[in-house]
């Protein structure tokens, strides 16, 4: 931006070769978006790293130290026993030939799974599975599709979890963007109380602010559902589809913008309001700029950063929340099955929806870094160097 | 300390503060008196115990206060027990062997429905002869209804409401078919329909004693539909102990969180800047590793996997916490005291390293982190009834998210048990608000530029 200010002053001189002006501005757009890139990349690397580290401490607490091994291989001898009595001429057998039959037919099982291998060795071949969320088969659970395979189950819940929480987290960060802003130009007016007042409401999350919800408007009012995700049957047409979907999504997104818009306003009209009290907003005013663009210019644009900050660090401390938002509104959500998972004390799924997790607030924290990136000068130009 | 009585009259000007420090109070008392009144290992055996501790008690009633808001009185709970010497007792010798006794149950019934059952509960002594006992109804308009006869055994309850014979004497009394004797036995025949008859019942539990040495002992439920100041749930639970009991754990768990997190956090970003280097590099990328693992997902997996111990989900939250996201805030803060001249000259005069982080370094900032532990304590006290509402209470104690757990499981609120869940919400919400509502304030106070917006 410094690049392509000085770049038009000097136009204004009109001595300098105006395609050699535009040739270095065209080289310093270049330079900022490889640094971009680079910057971008290198974050990226440190969170698959720190992912891998995050799925590795899971992989070792959900294994209790190897005790879910002592487990599969109970089950292991179990199968290996059931599979052997089905068959007849196994019947036939003496105790002696029968035992070594079934001791050589686990020690087989035991060896395609890696069972003989030491802990430590298979927590890393564990780690890489995780990664890949190639997690087997599920104990308990069945995918809608009939499969028991963890990965599909787990996908097939993802789309209802990103578009509840991706609408709802839009919703907070535009709505509390614009209801800040109003504030801090309206700053003491009676709104601007009220929301002073009403910000340690947000000491509750969303799940809870769903209890009352349901009661009001599901349980006495009837005029929304309890729970789940679309009326059933699920209509045929789309338009009704899209239109119970809706309708469904209308409690629990009031839920959680319900627990987080308060204080996030007044947090960010408090940081409007420091930005605006800056000498170069009084500059611009005394100017006679107009107020939109003072807004925009002068006082949303240095406020962003901080902004998004305040809004990773809540999105972070969020989706947390999203398990049990999800078991309240019936949601059928990564969430829910998490919950479901818990009932059928289904440890491939638990562990898989743990790494779901890890990789959601990988993703959040990379994509809001990279938001960062783009509008913090700093970072796009480069820590030091500020031609 | 003068500082400190500045800083609380400053606090003093803030309503709401002083509201939440008004609420904070409440709790604090409730948690100490709570115990004293209810012993823990009493409460527990209490909340853990099954029929026998809880068969006088009707099931989920409704809280006796809700009927100051309804204009029509719902029964409440009347209970007689003559091992505790209620009621009157009379004793006769009719014959050598022969022995009557006599239980006389007055009672006030001025309420508008009707009990939602009528039970008895007996016990007696005796070696080969049971004795025989028999129930006499009086209305408060005069008449006498016999209520039933049996023979008890050494613990036996008879149940109004299964007895066919005085189902049928009442049918033919009040002119209902299939009329409920718990119904009958209260309704006024002279209005139509089934109508409750105001006034003073009397019920005689005539025991016939055979053998010298023999004893009967009589408890009378007539339960209601609204008992207690809580209520009760679907196991006949008196409600009450569990939001009582409640309190002093929500407190104790939030705010040993709120204190372990913050002072932990705390010490290690202090640590990290006074060493600085690869310690300082090192912790800056645990935390960044730290705000990637689901912190919530792992406490669920722990509470599945090994143990739903209240206390040992308090140590995991803290453990998960210590590298918190708050590192870089305390980080950013301990950058500038580092460079002030009075540590400087603690290490001109020779101060261990030690010495300076936790003598010099995090004392200077521990004002600054009071807000912050206040704001912190409604957090982890939801966390504990997230957990809770998962199924992932602890297993033995009464916590307000497991009551929540409780009625949600047992669809409360489709049933219209309302209390059951707004109760122990309303608990919580006054507790997330109360501690909030200081932390902002505290907030204001302590860090004066916020005080001037």
């Amino acid at each position: 931006m410094a690049t392509e200010l000085s770049a038009g002053e000097l136009n204004l001189e009109e001595e300098v070769d105006v395609e050699t002006i535009e040739a270095s501005a065209r080289e310093a757009r270049l330079k900022n978006a490889r640094r971009l890139l680079r910057y971008t990349l290198l974050k990226l690397i440190a969170l698959v790293f720190t992912v891998a580290i995050g799925v590795y401490i899971t992989i070792i607490v959900a294994n209790m130290g190897g005790e879910v091994d002592k487990i599969r291989l109970a089950t292991i001898r179990e199968n290996v026993a059931l599979a052997a009595v089905a068959d007849p001429a196994f019947q036939q057998m003496s105790t002696e030939e029968r035992r070594a039959l079934l001791d050589r037919r686990v020690e087989l099982e035991i060896e395609q799974y890696g069972l003989d291998r030491p802990f430590i060795q298979r927590s890393f071949s564990y780690l890489r599975d995780a990664l890949l969320l190639d997690l087997g088969y599920a104990e308990g659970l069945v995918s809608d599709s009939g499969s028991r395979q963890v990965r599909n189950i787990i996908l097939e819940r993802l789309p209802p979890t990103l578009l509840l929480f991706g609408t709802a987290q839009l919703l907070l960060f535009f709505g509390a963007l614009a209801f800040g802003l109003s504030l801090s130009r309206r700053y003491g007016s009676f709104v601007d109380k009220v929301v002073l007042a009403l910000a340690p409401t947000s000491a509750a999350p969303g799940w809870f602010y769903g209890l009352f919800l349901i009661l009001i408007f599901a349980a006495l009012l009837q005029v929304l559902p309890f729970g789940g995700m679309v009326s059933a049957p699920p209509p045929e047409s789309r338009l009704e589809y899209a239109l119970s979907l809706g309708e469904h999504m209308i409690l629990p997104v009031a839920a959680w913008l319900m627990a987080a818009i308060f204080l996030t306003t007044y947090n960010w009209r408090t940081f409007f309001l420091i930005y605006s009290s800056e000498d170069y907003v009084e500059m611009a005013r005394a100017k006679g700029l107009p107020d939109r663009m003072i807004e925009r210019r002068y006082i949303l644009r240095p406020t962003l950063p901080n902004i998004i900050t305040s809004f990773s660090l809540l999105v972070i401390t969020l989706w947390s929340g999203a398990i049990i938002h999800e078991t309240v509104f019936n949601w059928p959500g990564i969430g829910r099955l998490y919950y479901q998972a818990i009932g059928l004390f289904d440890t491939p799924v638990i562990v898989a929806n743990v790494v779901l997790y890890a990789y959601l607030l990988a993703i959040t924290v990379f994509l809001l870094d990279f938001l960062y990136a783009l509008v913090d000068p700093r970072v796009r130009v480069g820590e030091g160097s500020r031609n | 300390m003068a500082a400190l009585t500045r800083r609380w009259h400053q606090l003093r000007n803030y309503p709401s503060a002083v509201i939440g420090l008004v609420f904070v109070g409440v709790l604090v008392i409730v948690s100490i008196v709570t115990p004293l009144v209810l012993p823990y290992s009493e409460a527990i055996a209490l909340w853990r115990g099954g029929a026998a501790e809880w068969r006088a008690n009707p099931r989920n009633a409704a809280p006796v206060w809700q009927n100051w808001f309804t204009e029509t009185d719902q029964a409440a709970t009347i209970a007689f027990d003559s091992r505790e010497g209620e009621g009157e007792r009379v004793e006769e010798q009719l014959s050598a062997d022969t022995r009557e006794v006599r239980f006389i149950y007055e009672f006030e019934f001025p309420y508008d429905t009707f009990p939602p059952e009528l039970i008895i509960f007996s016990e007696a002594t005796y070696s080969a002869k049971q004795p025989f006992v028999e129930l006499l109804w009086y209305t408060p308009d005069g008449r006498e209804v016999r209520a039933g006869e049996f023979t008890p055994t050494r613990s036996s309850s008879f149940r109004f409401d299964q007895d066919r014979r005085l189902q049928r004497r009442l049918e033919r009394e009040t002119g209902i078919d299939d009329v409920r004797p718990s119904e009958g036995l209260f309704d006024d025949p002279e209005q139509e329909g089934l109508q409750v008859l105001h006034g003073t019942y009397r019920l005689e539990i005539v025991g016939l004693l055979f053998e010298p040495d023999s004893e009967l002992e009589a408890t009378f439920v007539s339960y209601g539909r609204v008992h207690g100041w809580a209520g009760t749930d679907h196991l006949r639970r008196d409600i009450s102990v569990a939001l009582l009991w409640g309190t002093p754990l929500a407190m104790a768990f939030g705010l040993l969180a709120a204190v372990g997190t913050t002072v932990t956090t705390m010490s290690i970003a202090a640590v990290g800047v006074w060493f600085g280097g690869w310690v300082d590099s090192l912790i800056q990328r645990l935390t960044e590793v730290n705000a990637i693992i689901p912190l919530l997902p792992i406490l669920i997996m722990v509470g599945t996997l090994y143990s739903r111990s209240l206390w040992l989900m308090l140590g995991l939250v803290i453990i998960l916490s210590i590298f918190g996201l708050s590192i870089k805030n305390y980080r950013a803060i301990f950058l500038q005291v580092k460079e002030l001249p009075y540590i400087d000259a603690a290490r001109a005069y020779g101060a261990s390293n030690m010495r300076i982080i936790f003598r010099y370094l995090v004392p200077r900032i521990l004002p600054l982190i009071i807000p912050q532990i206040v704001t912190l304590v409604p957090t982890f006290v939801f966390l504990e009834a997230a957990l809770a509402l998962l199924g992932l209470g602890d297993p033995v104690l009464p916590t307000w998210g497991k009551l929540i757990n409780d009625a949600n499981s047992e669809g409360a609120l489709y049933s219209g048990y309302y209390y059951w869940i707004l109760q122990p919400a309303a608990l919580l919400m006054l507790a997330g608000l109360a501690f909030a509502m200081v932390g902002f304030a505290l907030d204001r106070v302590f860090n004066p530029r916020l005080r001037e917006i």
